[in-house]
């Protein structure tokens, strides 16, 4: 396997999270943002054809969509799974795996895009609302993406609100099947964590190239563990950059992390 | 039997105080005319049941709303839709915040006529702390305990289609028909707006029965109103109105930006309407959107 000579930090985080979605069988892959989404497209044009995918509105489709501006009919579709479908067919029954970016995270998975601040009855800042979370996260696997690492994001306490199930052992309602709660990876700009710690704890499995453990965890408002080998995240192959550019013919990805650096730091 | 109403007889019909559900979602299909027509009345106090987009947004900005009960609010490419974040932000807004497919859940059971549905969701997350959601325990051997979803039983809801006939048959052509049959089913009265009323639907658009998304013993009335759905998208025929959309969004950064958009955009009536925002052969040409 080659490496590229030259790739961005951005592209080398789709090709970690393109991990997320090996080996899950046949599902529905969603990746909510434009890392995210060329992540479940590049995961299904190579280590996971069976992956389904939408085009992001009504229509199954076996052909990753590209991002932004293209002809209307361009998608082909495949199959159906409109809005209406969508709770019956991927999300309650268990036939999805989303990646998604939510504002805060806490140490059990625990997520928050609901608001920042205040109360439920006068948030500071109101963000998304709590949408698909509660269900996603008790129904399907999940994994996050976060451009921005830091302690903002990865918060002291628990989340202001909490959106998304986690491994709270104190919100664990006695009776209530979590059985199905299933965190994957967590991809970031300093490293690639996963739920592998003790009680399910967050840990780091991957550096990127340049960056210390010391980094990530003076990054994260709460005690990180490490894996026993902690990898270096690898460099992108010729082939892997030359699908994401076709799956993003206009360079959305470009705007994704903040300058977007090289993925060699100097 | 002749259900058509014009959309003044519409508005007269409703009361201040009542649970109104609002079919489409975020800026996708959404009865605007139905909701235009609400801004112009004098109804108030309102509990809105919606995956909500602009019409969550203006009908809070103007002062109609006492509750809001959502999946979301949100406008898509505008992902925080301005006029809600405000009002909730300012406190005051009677709050209850649903998973997604809670919401479809709870109109479900309203739907059945059951007082409440179970489900895994909410569960372990805040929204079932602030929701103030009840659980039940499987009466079988696995002895689970799960949520109630409360059913969301609906004074009215608004939908709005391509195609109605005065029977109540309606026909909606785009690929998507979101959960607008559940809001229909949930209500005592549903008014369904539609871009053309014909006398019968099996005299003019018998090959499309199958884009007939509820049967006609839930929708109440019929109203006429040719591109009832903008700014919000009309697939196939018309795609959302970002224009019109950022300049409503924008209101929400100017000081008394509501009585300004309300005055120079929604107006007193519909005809109006449309010449305000470029006129019919512009909203008919706009593009459907690209995800």
């Amino acid at each position: 396997m080659t490496t590229a000579p030259e790739f961005t930090l951005c592209e080398q985080l789709i090709v970690a999270a393109s991990e997320a979605w090996r080996a899950n069988g046949e599902l529905v892959a969603t990746g909510i943002g434009p890392a995210p989404r060329l992540a479940a497209g590049l995961a299904k044009l190579t280590h996971t054809p069976e992956l389904m995918m939408t085009d992001g509105e009504a229509y199954l489709v076996e052909d990753p969509v590209p991002l932004g501006p293209r002809g209307y009919d361009d998608r082909k579709a495949a199959g159906y799974l409109p809005f209406s479908r969508f709770f019956d067919a991927a999300v309650w029954s268990g036939k999805r795996h989303a990646m998604v970016t939510p504002s805060q995270i806490d140490r059990f998975g625990q997520t928050n895009i609901s608001y920042l601040g205040g109360t439920y009855d006068q948030p500071k800042v109101q963000m998304l609302g709590a949408r698909g979370f509660p269900g996603n996260s008790i129904c399907h696997i999940n994994s996050m993406f976060i451009p921005a690492h830091s302690k903002r994001v990865f918060v002291e306490g628990e989340v202001d609100m909490v959106s998304s199930v986690g491994y709270n052992p104190a919100r664990r309602t006695p009776g209530v099947n979590f059985s199905r709660v299933d965190l994957r990876l967590i991809v970031t700009d300093l490293c690639v964590m996963d739920f592998g710690g003790k009680d399910k704890a967050v840990r780091v499995v991957m550096l990127h190239p340049g960056v210390t453990f010391d980094q990530v965890q003076d990054a994260t408002g709460f005690a990180l563990e490490a894996a026993d080998e902690i990898k270096t995240t690898p460099a992108p192959t010729p082939e892997q950059l030359a699908i994401i550019a076709r799956l993003d013919p206009h360079n959305i990805r470009a705007g994704v992390l903040k300058d977007n650096p090289a993925g060699k730091r100097s | 039997m002749n259900k058509q109403l014009t959309i003044e007889q519409f508005v007269a019909s409703l009361k201040s105080g009542m649970t109104i559900g609002i079919a489409g979602w975020g800026p996708r299909r959404k009865p605007m005319a139905l909701v235009r027509a609400i801004l112009r009345s004098d109804l108030t106090d309102l509990t809105i049941v919606a995956y909500g987009g602009p019409d969550v947004g203006m009908l809070c900005a103007a002062g109609k709303v006492k509750k809001v009960v959502f999946g979301f609010v949100s406008m898509d490419a505008i992902p925080l839709e301005p006029w809600f974040r405000k009002a909730r932000e300012a406190g005051g807004l009677d709050i209850l915040e649903l998973d997604e497919g809670m919401l479809q859940w709870g109109l479900k059971a309203a739907a059945f006529r059951l007082p409440f549905l179970p489900t895994h969701v909410g569960l372990g997350t805040d929204v079932m702390t602030h929701g103030g959601f009840k659980t039940v325990q499987s009466p079988y051997a696995d002895g689970e305990v799960l949520l109630a979803m409360p059913a969301l039983k609906l004074d009215a809801a608004l939908i709005h289609v391509q195609r109605a006939d005065r029977l109540g048959n309606i026909q909606a052509l785009g690929p998507d028909t979101y959960y607008d049959e559940w809001f229909a089913r949930a209500a005592d009265r549903t008014f369904v707006s539609a871009e053309e009323v014909v006398d019968r639907m099996d005299h003019s658009y018998p090959e499309d029965a199958r884009f007939n998304i509820v049967e006609r013993c839930f929708v109440h009335a019929v109203v006429e109103a040719p591109f009832g759905a903008h700014p919000t998208s009309m697939p196939p025929a018309y795609g959302w109105d970002m224009k019109q959309l950022k300049a409503y969004a924008a209101s929400a950064r100017e000081e008394a930006g509501w009585d300004a958009y309300a005055a120079d955009i929604i107006g007193a009536d519909e005809a109006g309407y449309l010449d305000r925002v470029g006129g019919k052969d512009a909203v008919a040409a706009l593009p459907l959107p690209i995800f």
